[in-house]
């Protein structure tokens, strides 16, 4: 069973099988050693005292969309991180660079997500000064997947990995709970994604400018936000080029406005 | 407008399924998939019905298991025939919906249906009912049911405009039917719909080769 305190970035909950936690152990970093023992993992016994939400896991049951375009992709993701019924941060970022021109998006267990970015782009900045070329975003996608895959059981982990590079220009690719790879000229993910497919499979068109391409996940954003109780707060895009990253922010009055029963 | 996630659960026959109904500019239309499945992994039926007639303009489609809906729909029509004689006129809408209520409210622990009522009468015109899982009954100018639904809460959130034509309602619902069909495994075959009016009821029936088809198709 899961306990922990829930809110700290980088802490990690024991899971299931009580092992130690693989995405730790497998990068041998200096990460938080704040490992949340939770030494004091009577929590049960109290459970009038502690409020539900603290009890529960933090998850971004999210939005999370990225598009490619002919000269990069754009991303983009809701803002909300939940413990069960209470939005621990309502203006969370889940656009999490990688590398210069790679990003990748989260959703499913803040914690998870996160220390699997940070080891990501532990070893892709080790990888790129390797090589001495910028990375390509195929070989982030793959980093990825072998650590979803290898740990599938311990994780709960979504991700989208959408970036620019030179060889194949702008790519997205999808790494979903389990870790299967597959490259998608525009991906959706997380909790509020199942209400925009149909929104999406019937908007989306090959050859959409950059323009275009941020209007169509701005208002996919928004529609998935308005149905899904996980996902909400302000809708975050990064456009990603070769010339850099833009990044925007629109705020909740901000959004495009559909009709409401 | 719930999400009818049981249908791996239910027992038996379920029509896992999409259904919705939309009013427009003088009638309603309702309309449906057409698979039966059991368990999710075989396809009971790839053409069945669920559009059932339960008076002259008055249509209420299925969702969840199939014989719950089919028992309560006989009991309906029964009752609503009964009641319209005794009347002398024909039944509003809402008197049908409310069939539907009771029949499943008081038999919510024993039923697993839901079911969209759509039709025309006299007072009021064209309207749409939903009467959910539990026996909670609402008016609304469009709704979507079923376990393909999830996949069209954007869509149809995005497209739908109140007072539309016959033909802008016809191709909306045709595309969110379609575009549900095409994600979710339990929903598919042809589709179904039935545009009511003051004159009368019109089926239509779109087969599977003349779906619109999207850009991944």
């Amino acid at each position: 069973m899961r306990r922990g305190t829930g809110n700290e970035t980088g802490s990690f909950l024991f899971k299931k099988n009580k092992k130690k936690n693989p995405v730790l152990s497998h990068c041998s970093n200096k990460m938080a050693a704040s490992v949340a023992v939770a030494g004091a993992q009577h929590l049960s016994s109290v459970s009038d005292l502690v409020p539900d939400w603290a009890r529960q896991e933090v998850s971004t049951g999210t939005t999370i969309m990225a598009v490619e375009f002919d000269g990069g992709v754009v991303i983009g993701a809701d803002s909300r991180t939940t413990t069960g019924a209470y939005i621990a941060n309502r203006v969370t970022d889940k656009l999490t660079p990688i590398h210069d021109r790679i990003f990748c998006c989260r959703s499913g267990s803040a914690a998870d997500t996160q220390a699997i970015a940070d080891a990501v782009t532990y070893q892709l900045g080790f990888h790129s000064i390797e090589l001495d070329e910028p990375p390509l975003v195929r070989t982030a996608a793959n980093l990825f997947k072998e650590m979803c895959y290898r740990y599938r059981e311990e994780l709960m982990a979504g991700i989208i990995v959408a970036g620019w590079d030179k060889r194949r220009g702008g790519q997205v690719y999808t790494v979903p709970m389990g870790g299967m790879l597959v490259r998608q000229p525009v991906s959706v993910g997380g909790s509020g994604s199942s209400y925009v497919y149909g929104f999406v499979d019937s908007n989306y068109r090959s050859g959409m400018s950059k323009e275009e391409c941020l209007r169509f996940v701005a208002e996919a954003l928004t529609l998935a936000m308005e149905r899904d109780g996980s996902s909400g707060g302000v809708a975050r895009l990064a456009v990603i080029t070769e010339e850099g990253l833009e990044r925007r922010v629109i705020l909740g009055n901000e959004l495009p406005k559909f009709f409401s029963a | 407008m719930e999400r009818h996630t049981t249908d791996s659960r239910v027992k038996g026959v379920s029509t896992g399924t999409t259904i919705l109904a939309v009013k427009f500019r003088g009638g309603v239309l309702i309309g449906s998939d057409s698979r039966a499945s059991i368990g999710g992994s075989y396809v009971a039926s790839r053409v069945i019905n669920k559009l059932i007639q339960v008076h002259d303009r008055i249509f209420c489609c299925i969702a969840g298991s199939l014989a719950d809906a089919q028992a309560v729909t006989r009991a309906a029509k029964f009752q609503l025939s009964f009641h319209s004689v005794q009347m002398d006129s024909p039944p509003l809408v809402k008197a049908a919906a409310s069939v539907l209520r009771e029949l499943c409210y008081s038999n919510k622990e024993e039923l697993q249906a839901g079911f969209i009522t759509a039709g025309w009468d006299k007072k009021k015109g064209p309207q749409v009912y939903t009467v959910s899982l539990g026996g909670m009954l609402l008016s609304l100018p469009f709704t979507i049911g079923g376990s393909g639904s999830t996949y069209i809460y954007g869509y149809v959130d995005a497209k739908y405009k109140a007072d539309m034509s016959r033909e802008e309602c016809l191709q909306f619902a045709t595309n969110a039917l379609a575009l549900a069909m095409g994600r979710d495994n339990v929903s598919g075959g042809i589709i179904h719909l039935v545009v009511i009016t003051e004159e009368g009821a019109e089926h239509i029936v779109i087969p599977g080769d003349k779906l619109p088809k999207f850009h991944d198709q």
